[in-house]
């Protein structure tokens, strides 16, 4: 997400930090091309137009010229001024009252509401541990409340019985009230697709609202939108209210500028991204991160946070200790193998981290995919037990074996093998350094806890 | 209607309206042009106040590309179409109509070429059409309305509902068929996509179907696995007749903004594309993306959904979509039609 405008404002503004001397038209020239870029991702017009005044101004301003390295300042005045724009602070839901907590979708036809809702009900119901009820007022499009009930079962998240024929309001009253008596602490109701210009919809909407009287209401909205994002968001706030955002279809290409704009011009925070079409490809909208992400410095904090949210605690300090204490296997390698899957695969790691959009193409040129994990991994299921937990048991004919069982090359074994001895010998190593206290330095706490501390922690390592 | 095997007379509106029920033949024409107006409404709500009569210069210029920016057409085309009045009419004074004028048949220059309807080959028995697109544009909605469109002009219209990935989605296409009176061949849930396609491709042959629409799976360009299905849903069909499919229409969301250039691009490049339909061009949003991929890849346009009903789905009119982008259609009376016969003959809801 948001390469392309990584890519591009990095570039520019790389180009800019590097040199010792700029002159005014320096930042005139930078900032042409950076409203060209921000255009062509989509930002809107007016808020391209305040970005590139306000650089200018902030840039012309305050001795930035004359300074040591001017470059540098610039690059920061642009971060601060995209700061601006995407807001500064995360703003969670708001649910913290008494339940249940009504939450309400809106958006236009296929913008991700029905899949957004169920993601959100699953994250409540995983991460904050609350009992969500999701209810489809959706009695236009055909199917549309099967959908919402198959993704409902699919993340383990009650939905609300369907009764043919009843109209959006009479399935809100009957959600509110099932609700109420079963103990709900949150309600999502996922409304029809509308267009923002279609009044009888928006009165429904409204109508809606009215009765449910809802704590969120989030708008939806596809990131690949165009100029017409604030046009919708704008109606939308307009004649229902909007409370929060929701950017989905953010694993595609898009530049995701609606994000840049949406913020700008309606002041509702951001507050979830959707990221991928699994129930789980749900991100927490943090502001300052995804400035640093857009100019290219990558989103370190993300990515460990990610690494808590999906690898099991125990299990990670068990493979801590064994790391450190000599007892590191195949099995283990697996199960490594198994975690970067489990938290979108390499590419998607990779997204996170300063630098990518270079790296990432090459990657792909090297045709080192996520498919390459895959095979590792079938490579150490094909192994007999006792071969995993001791490698040196392999000998040319096992491994002949091991390569049929894997559909792979021998070379393939021979290369995870070296791969395997390599980091056997950079643990050894590193245990030897340490010394047994050194483990609790490094590792200590595991990876679940605050990110802020794992991160200085990294940052000392390396 | 815009998908008559022969490919009728220049889709223009007087053409087409005698073939179409009585009630809807005022209405359609004033739709589509409502729905392009509610798209050029802030347009051409700005070139009034740019160019109500001053002079032309610099400044002016600028406040123009700037609209056509805000239209979706990008920052090229814009400045091109710009630069081509600039070049003309600097310095003089005009009217708000003498601009909109030559910015309309500017644009309708670049979408002229592509306003082609797709010709169903009565030889191919079946025809098989391939729909494509990414997630939530309108793939399964635009596949009913085609087929409402084409049983209509008694063509015999199988479905195949090779979206085996999303919830319900099957579910959804199924309503479409019994709304439409076409049978609908389905998979099990999470099945194979290219073996729901192969078999409705039979089954189309073996009951001497004239039409089989085959309707996918959403898919965001970016994933490479899924471009993959993608592909081998085409290898599939070629096992029965290595032309097959016949044509793959890529749907377009007109709410997308200068993501379409990739989205073209990338579909292109895996399949051939015979055509693009825009769909959801009766919301707020512009469409001007249309005016740059046009001049890009020059794709035929082969229809506009303009609403969630049946008969929501409109040969594009490439003059008349430029001169109601830039709002040179005087509306009142049209608006007044469109109040008494759009809400007529909207979907019953289900």
């Amino acid at each position: 997400m948001f390469e392309g405008l990584n890519t591009k404002l990095g570039a520019i503004f790389d180009r800019l930090g590097r040199r010792g001397v700029i002159s005014e038209g320096d930042i005139t020239d930078a900032l042409r091309e950076a409203r060209v870029a921000l255009l062509e991702a989509d930002v809107a017009l007016s808020v391209v137009k305040d970005f590139t005044v306000k650089v200018k101004e902030r840039a012309l301003g305050q001795d930035v010229l004359r300074s040591v390295a001017p470059g540098q300042q610039v690059i920061k005045i642009a971060h601060d001024a995209l700061l601006d724009m995407l807001g500064t602070t995360a703003e969670p839901l708001n649910i913290n009252v008494a339940p249940p907590a009504v939450v309400l979708m809106l958006g236009l036809q296929g913008s991700g509401k029905t899949t957004t809702a169920a993601k959100v009900a699953r994250f409540l119901q995983g991460t904050q541990r609350r009992k969500v009820l999701l209810a489809s007022l959706d009695v236009r499009r055909p199917a549309a409340q099967e959908q919402l009930a198959v993704l409902a079962e699919h993340v383990g998240v009650a939905s609300l019985p369907i009764v043919p024929g009843q109209d959006p309001l009479g399935i809100t009253r009957r959600a509110l009230q099932a609700a109420r008596q079963e103990g709900f602490d949150v309600l999502i109701l996922d409304t029809a697709g509308r267009l923002a210009v279609d009044e009888d919809l928006m009165a429904e909407a409204a109508a809606i609202r009215d009765l449910a009287q809802p704590h969120e209401k989030l708008l939806v909205l596809d990131a690949m939108t165009g100029q017409d994002a604030l046009t919708t968001a704008t109606h939308f706030h307009a004649k229902v209210g909007v409370t929060g955002l929701v950017l989905t279809r953010l694993d595609g290409d898009a530049r995701g500028g609606a994000a840049l704009s949406l913020r700008a011009v309606t002041g509702c925070p951001i507050k979830f991204l959707g990221t991928g079409e699994k129930v789980e490809a749900l991100e927490v909208y943090h502001p300052d991160r995804l400035a640093d992400r857009i100019l290219g410095m990558g989103d370190v904090v993300s990515l460990v946070e990610k690494a808590a949210a999906t690898v099991d605690k125990t299990e990670a300090e068990a493979m801590a200790t064994k790391m450190f204490t000599g007892g590191f296997d195949l099995n283990d390698l697996a199960k490594q193998l198994r975690q970067v899957r489990k938290m979108g695969g390499l590419s998607s790691l990779l997204g996170f981290l300063p630098g990518v959009g270079k790296i990432k193409d090459q990657l792909k040129a090297a045709n080192v995919d996520d498919r390459v994990i895959a095979r590792q991994e079938a490579i150490i299921l094909s192994m007999t037990l006792k071969e995993r937990r001791d490698a040196s048991l392999l000998g040319a004919s096992r491994k002949r074996r091991i390569a049929k069982g894997a559909g792979v090359e021998v070379q393939d074994v021979n290369r995870l093998l070296k791969q395997f001895f390599e980091m056997e010998k950079t643990l050894r190593q590193v245990r030897r350094k340490m010394g047994p206290g050194g483990l609790a330095g490094l590792m200590g706490g595991g990876v679940s806890d605050d990110p802020d501390k794992v991160l200085a922690r990294l940052k000392r390592g390396f | 209607m815009f998908f008559s095997s022969p490919p009728p007379a220049p889709a223009s509106a007087s053409a087409a309206a005698p073939e179409e029920s009585p009630r809807a033949s005022g209405g359609w024409l004033a739709r589509l042009r409502s729905g392009l107006k509610r798209s050029s409404d802030t347009l051409s709500s700005g070139l009034k106040n740019v160019f109500a009569r001053r002079t032309l210069d610099q400044a002016a210029l600028e406040e123009l590309e700037d609209l056509l920016i805000q239209a979706d057409l990008g920052p090229k085309p814009a400045a091109r179409l710009v630069k081509d009045l600039g070049a003309t009419r600097l310095d003089k004074t005009v009217t708000d109509a003498e601009v909109r004028a030559i910015l309309a048949e500017s644009l309708a220059s670049i979408l002229a070429p592509c306003a082609k309807p797709l010709e169903i080959d009565p030889t191919k028995k079946p025809f098989v059409v391939l729909m494509v697109g990414v997630n939530g544009n309108g793939k399964t909605t635009t596949v009913g309305k085609l087929a409402h469109g084409y049983r209509e002009q008694g063509l015999s219209v199988l479905l195949a509902a090779a979206d085996t990935f999303r919830a319900a989605a099957v579910e959804q296409l199924v309503a479409w068929g019994e709304r439409t009176g076409c049978p609908v061949v389905v998979g099990p849930p999470k099945g194979d996509a290219a073996a729901v396609a192969f078999r409705a491709y039979e089954q189309a042959r073996a009951e001497g179907r004239d039409l089989l629409l085959v309707d996918t799976a959403g898919r965001l360009h970016t994933h490479d696995n899924l471009m993959q299905e993608l592909a081998k849903i085409g290898r599939v069909l070629k096992k029965i007749d290595p032309e097959a499919p016949h044509a793959t229409l890529l749907v377009l969301d007109a709410t997308t903004g200068q993501n379409a250039h990739a989205q073209v691009e990338t579909f292109k490049a895996l399949t051939p594309i015979s055509g693009l339909i825009v769909t959801k061009l009766d919301g707020s949003a512009k469409g001007g993306v249309l005016v740059a991929l046009a001049d890009r890849f020059g794709l035929p346009i082969v229809a506009v959904g303009v609403g969630e009903g049946v008969s929501d789905l409109r040969p594009f009119d490439a003059t008349a979509f430029a001169r109601a982008l830039v709002g040179l259609e005087d509306d009142r009376q049209s608006k007044q039609e469109l109040d008494m016969s759009c809400r007529g003959d909207e979907e019953p809801s289900t």
